[in-house]
């Protein structure tokens, strides 16, 4: 954020409900298509069940849902972002991929302070793309959701 | 070399963890020479070892640690200064052995500091305890060092030979260091000089496990795929396949397992040196050490436990002037048990100290801001707060416990398993916590349910029985929504996994068709589910974090066709099905069905329920029937105009049970199979629904052919079918006996007020070639032998109005023209006392009324008799 020794990060982006997000690649294990979820009774809403990837289980987590938003409409492709944490295999559920973008430091700003409160504590910077902004999701806090939801 | 020196670090670090325990106990007891005796070889043998391949340091050290032990055995006081010292050397010994390990070298550097020590203990009897301490490295070492180890050693050695040498000649000792061997080896076998162990490195065998793993799973699939071929070339093989991956994955899991002892090896020295640092006496009790459990499970124990044996030890006791002012032995204990119990181990941790301080944890839990000031936690609240994250209430920060790492990292450890820790506490009493973990991780036999369209498994340990619901819609019982099932006499809590689990409820007829009766501990309880699919070997994998906090589920797993569902801890189940579970313990609770109460047993018959044609509900005694088959519509023939079924090498005929019943087109037909002198007739009828135990009892009569009458089964009017009238339509000769011989039949008096097994048995006997004579009193009996009928047997019901079967019986004695006709009771009870009565009135036998095989062999028996004795 400071305007010292631009450097630049690679992000896997994708696209949820119209908003680009964007999550550094060094966190991200793989990108799937998610099939045959099994529903988790009793879990947490965000977490839209698990399931069986090169027999790994993983759990997946409703992105929609986490960020508080309605459930989608069209029915294509799951795709999922696979994120390792703590040991552990999560797949973050979004609409669809974008690119894997290469992003200079100089473009990054932090989280205004009108971004809504659920949305400003699973995000860790905005980038000034050239036709649009990517928000930068931090992934420890996005997994983090138990807390939020307990409080509430 | 290197293997040896491996070979070397693994055993020799073994014989010190050894002599760490031994040492402990010996300074307890000092005068166990038993104890001495195993210290100074183990020691001994190091030393020698060291020699051997060269380490002369260690060689030293040893060998001064050796000297004070033969002074010891020699008589010289046990003093705690001593054996702090030994101790210390050992410590000593174990930094050296792991630099060698690092380095596959003896470290440099000098230990002529405890060297001296050593001596001076050794030469001085091992009474100056103060005198080594005073010894300082410094002042001290150059000298001695000079003066002491060549000298020294050899001089010692060879008294100390001398001393070994005088009970008894060489070989004599020869032979008792073989011994030892072998008590060294029974802790841990796989000493090098053994072939019929092996040591294996833990990779070897974690890689071995991983893989089984994936074999079981593979192995599944491919099951799952021939079960969908009921043709399958492949299913012989596969069932080879499946029995050799079976005993291998027993096999691997079998290498795993280690005695729960290897987790507490350390404890004794940790203990002994606490109770030194915190000026308390402490005494470790071991339990139930050679409880095995897998490696992975023990691993991942083994740091908890020895800091919640810190904590008790810290925490728990009181110091010995707190100890002495309460009234309390000054010695304070820390009990370890561990023992398997349903599958699982439990492991428990006791002191007998002061408790928890419930307003201390209060306090504490307030200044955490785990709780606020208003809030008043209940007792066992409280308690579970020690387990929360940064929470220790320790006041001063020792060395012992304090440091952060408190019970939360524990609860962490065990939660990650899948056990459960739970705590009690008495002040002024002690506390204990009781540690339950899984006997393995790896792989499990579950059965795998469905409810509301998803699948679940359930381990199977957890699982008693299964009950199907059947037709019964009563089955199961709702006392203000609290569901109940009737299981024999008693009543059984119920719990639906669809309502546990909040899942939607399927409309389908079929849900709720099964209860699994469940056991866990000494609570036992039934889960409502819509289906039981199969069991499975599954390969328990941990849900995420995210999902631990769901109680009633214990992980997931894959599936044989790939599929994740979620498995349930049987645990967290019994826990959610009352607030306390306790109070829902049904004591002495009847599991297997051995023990049905004798009047239970008089009046209730196993009745198989069936559906035929105009699809009311028909039973027929299950004793009657022979078989339940289900054969391929397509395999049904026909032989001039009558459907034929090719059974067991012969034509079995077909009869419908009911007039409108029609075989199946294609698909499988149920059949009921009776059989009788090696010929079958198989009884068409659409569905089987049940088998249920009820009361028989005929409330109306039918003039129906095929048909007895009415009677009331689990409160539905049902047919009870006369198989008399089927048999002979299967047979035209049925009446004729099974070979159609011309022999002379035998004559059968057969006695019973009941028309029913009038009705039901006088078919069979004559099926078998008796001509039988049916009659409903004992009176009528009397008559028509007075009035000369002649028989050559009499079968009689023992429970008939006005003369019973004991007074008929002996009425037949009484009269020298009957007496000698043997007499075979039918009787709905078999008990001792019946027997006995049934001797003293002197007939010839007895059966269960409704053994009819039991009967035909005891007529056949009795023509034998009668015939030896003409």
């Amino acid at each position: 954020m400071s305007k010292a020794a631009a450097t630049e990060t690679e992000f896997v982006t994708a696209w949820i409900a119209e908003q680009l997000f964007g999550i550094p690649i060094t966190r991200v294990h793989d990108v799937f298509e998610a099939e045959r979820i099994t529903r988790v009774p009793l879990a947490p809403s965000e977490i839209s069940g698990v399931l069986n990837l090169r027999g790994r289980v993983v759990t997946a987590l409703d992105m929609r849902k986490r960020l508080g938003l309605p459930p989608r409409e069209d029915f294509g492709k799951q795709m999922a972002i696979g994120i390792d944490h703590d040991g552990e295999a999560y797949g973050l559920l979004v609409d669809g991929m974008g690119e894997v973008l290469k992003l200079s430091s100089t473009a990054l700003d932090a989280a205004p302070i009108n971004l809504q409160k659920n949305w400003a504590a699973i995000c860790s910077g905005i980038y000034r793309l050239e036709d649009r902004l990517m928000v930068v999701l931090d992934v420890d806090k996005i997994l983090d959701f138990r807390k939020d939801t307990l409080a509430a | 070399m290197e293997d040896l020196l491996r070979e070397f670090l693994t055993e020799t670090n073994e014989s010190l963890d050894v002599v760490d325990n031994e040492l402990v106990r010996f300074e307890q007891e000092p005068n166990n020479a038993e104890i001495l005796g195993r210290i100074f070889r183990l020691v001994h043998t190091i030393k020698g070892t060291c020699g051997f391949i060269g380490l002369p340091r260690l060689e030293a050290l040893a060998h001064a640690a050796e000297t004070v032990m033969g002074k010891f055995r020699d008589g010289a006081p046990v003093t705690a200064d001593a054996v702090s010292l030994v101790l210390v050397t050992i410590d000593r010994l174990k930094s050296i052995l792991a630099e060698l390990e690092a380095t596959a070298a003896e470290p440099a550097g000098s230990d002529g500091d405890l060297i001296v020590q050593l001596e001076q203990m050794a030469l001085d009897g091992g009474a100056s305890a103060p005198a080594a301490e005073e010894i300082t490295i410094g002042t001290l070492s150059p000298q001695v060092l000079e003066r002491s180890l060549r000298p020294g050693e050899v001089s010692l050695d060879d008294l100390e030979r001398a001393f070994r040498d005088t009970p008894g000649p060489q070989d004599k000792k020869q032979e008792k260091r073989g011994d030892d061997r072998r008590v060294g080896e029974r802790r841990e076998p796989g000493a090098a000089n053994t072939n019929q162990t092996l040591r294996v490195s833990v990779d070897t065998v974690e890689r071995l496990m991983t893989m089984v793993s994936e074999l079981v799973l593979t192995r599944n699939q491919l099951l799952e795929i021939v079960r969908r071929h009921s043709e399958s070339e492949f299913k012989v093989p596969l069932q080879r396949l499946s029995n050799v991956t079976a005993e291998l994955q027993e096999g691997v899991m079998k290498t795993r397992m280690q005695p729960i002892g290897n987790a507490w090896a350390k404890l004794p020295r940790i203990v002994r040196d606490l109770g030194q640092e915190l000026g308390k006496e402490i005494e470790l009790e071991m339990h139930g050490a050679e409880t095995e459990l897998d490696r992975q499970v023990l691993d991942i124990i083994r740091d908890p436990l020895t800091h919640m044996v810190r904590n008790s030890a810290d925490h728990g006791l009181e110091t010995t002037d707190e100890r002495r002012k309460a009234g309390k032995p000054v010695k304070g204990t820390i009990r370890l048990s561990a023992y398997q119990a349903s599958g699982q181990i439990v492991i428990e941790i006791a002191d007998d100290g002061r408790g928890l301080n419930l307003s201390k944890i209060r306090r504490r839990a307030i200044e955490a801001g785990l709780i606020s000031d208003e809030d008043h936690p209940s007792e066992a609240q409280l308690h579970k707060l020690i387990f929360a994250p940064g929470f220790s209430t320790a006041e001063k920060v020792t060395s012992v416990s304090g440091r952060g790492v408190g019970m939360d990292v524990v609860k962490t450890n065990i939660d990650q398993i899948g056990g459960t820790i739970d705590l009690k506490s008495t002040p002024g009493r002690g506390s204990t916590f009781s540690i339950k973990i899984p006997l393995t991780l790896a792989i499990v036999p579950a059965l795998i349910v469905q409810a509301g369209g998803e699948r679940y498994a359930i381990p199977q340990v957890a699982v008693v029985e299964l009950v199907h619901r059947g037709s019964n819609a009563n089955l199961v019982e709702e006392i203000n929504g609290a569901l109940v099932l009737r299981l024999r006499d008693k009543l059984l809590p119920l719990l639906s996994l669809t309502q546990m689990l909040r899942l939607p409820k399927q409309p389908e007829a079929n849900s709720d068709a099964f209860v699994i009766v469940m056991q866990v501990g000494a609570s036992l309880f039934g889960i409502v589910v819509d289906d039981v699919m199969h069991t499975e070997e599954i390969v328990v994998k941990p849900v995420a974090s995210s999902l631990r906090d769901i109680k009633v589920l214990g992980g997931n797993t894959i599936l044989g066709d790939g599929a994740v569902i979620m498995i349930l801890d049987p645990n967290g189940i019994a826990e959610s099905i009352g607030a306390s579970r306790e109070e829902r313990t049904i004591d002495g609770f009847v599991i297997r069905d051995e023990a049905l109460p004798q009047e239970e047993a008089l009046k209730t018959v196993s009745l198989l329920m069936f559906r035929s044609g105009s699809g009311t509900l028909k039973a027929v005694p299950l004793s009657l029937v022979t078989r339940l088959e289900e054969i391929d519509a397509k395999k049904i023939e026909r032989s001039s105009g009558r459907p034929m079924v090719q059974y067991r090498g012969g034509l079995m005929p077909l009869i419908p049970a009911d007039e409108n019943a029609k075989l199946a087109e294609d698909g499988t037909q149920p059949l009921l199979v009776f059989t009788d002198g090696g010929r079958s007739v198989g009884l068409i009828v659409d569905e089987i629904v049940d088998i249920v135990e009820d009361r028989l009892e005929i409330k109306v009569a039918s003039d129906t052919p095929g048909v007895l009458g009415s009677a009331i089964i689990r409160d539905q009017a049902t047919e009870i079918i006369d198989v008399a009238h089927f048999l002979p339509l299967g047979f035209s000769d049925w009446f004729h006996g099974p070979q159609g011989h011309a022999r002379e039949k035998k004559k059968l008096l057969f006695v019973d007020d009941s028309a029913f097994f009038r009705n039901m048995l006088a078919p069979v006997l004559q099926a078998a070639g008796y001509d039988v004579t049916a009659l409903a009193s004992a009176k009528e009996a009397l008559t028509a032998l007075e009035h000369g009928a002649s028989f050559d047997a009499v079968v009689t019901d023992l429970e008939m109005p006005e003369i019973d079967g004991f007074a008929f019986a002996e009425a037949l004695r009484a009269n020298a023209n009957f007496s000698h006709l043997p007499v075979i009771a039918l009787t709905s009870t078999l008990s001792p006392a019946v027997a006995s009565k049934c001797e003293s009135a002197g007939m010839y036998g007895y059966v269960a009324k409704f053994d009819r095989r039991g009967l035909l062999q005891a007529l056949k028996n009795a023509a034998v008799e009668l015939q030896e004795a003409a």
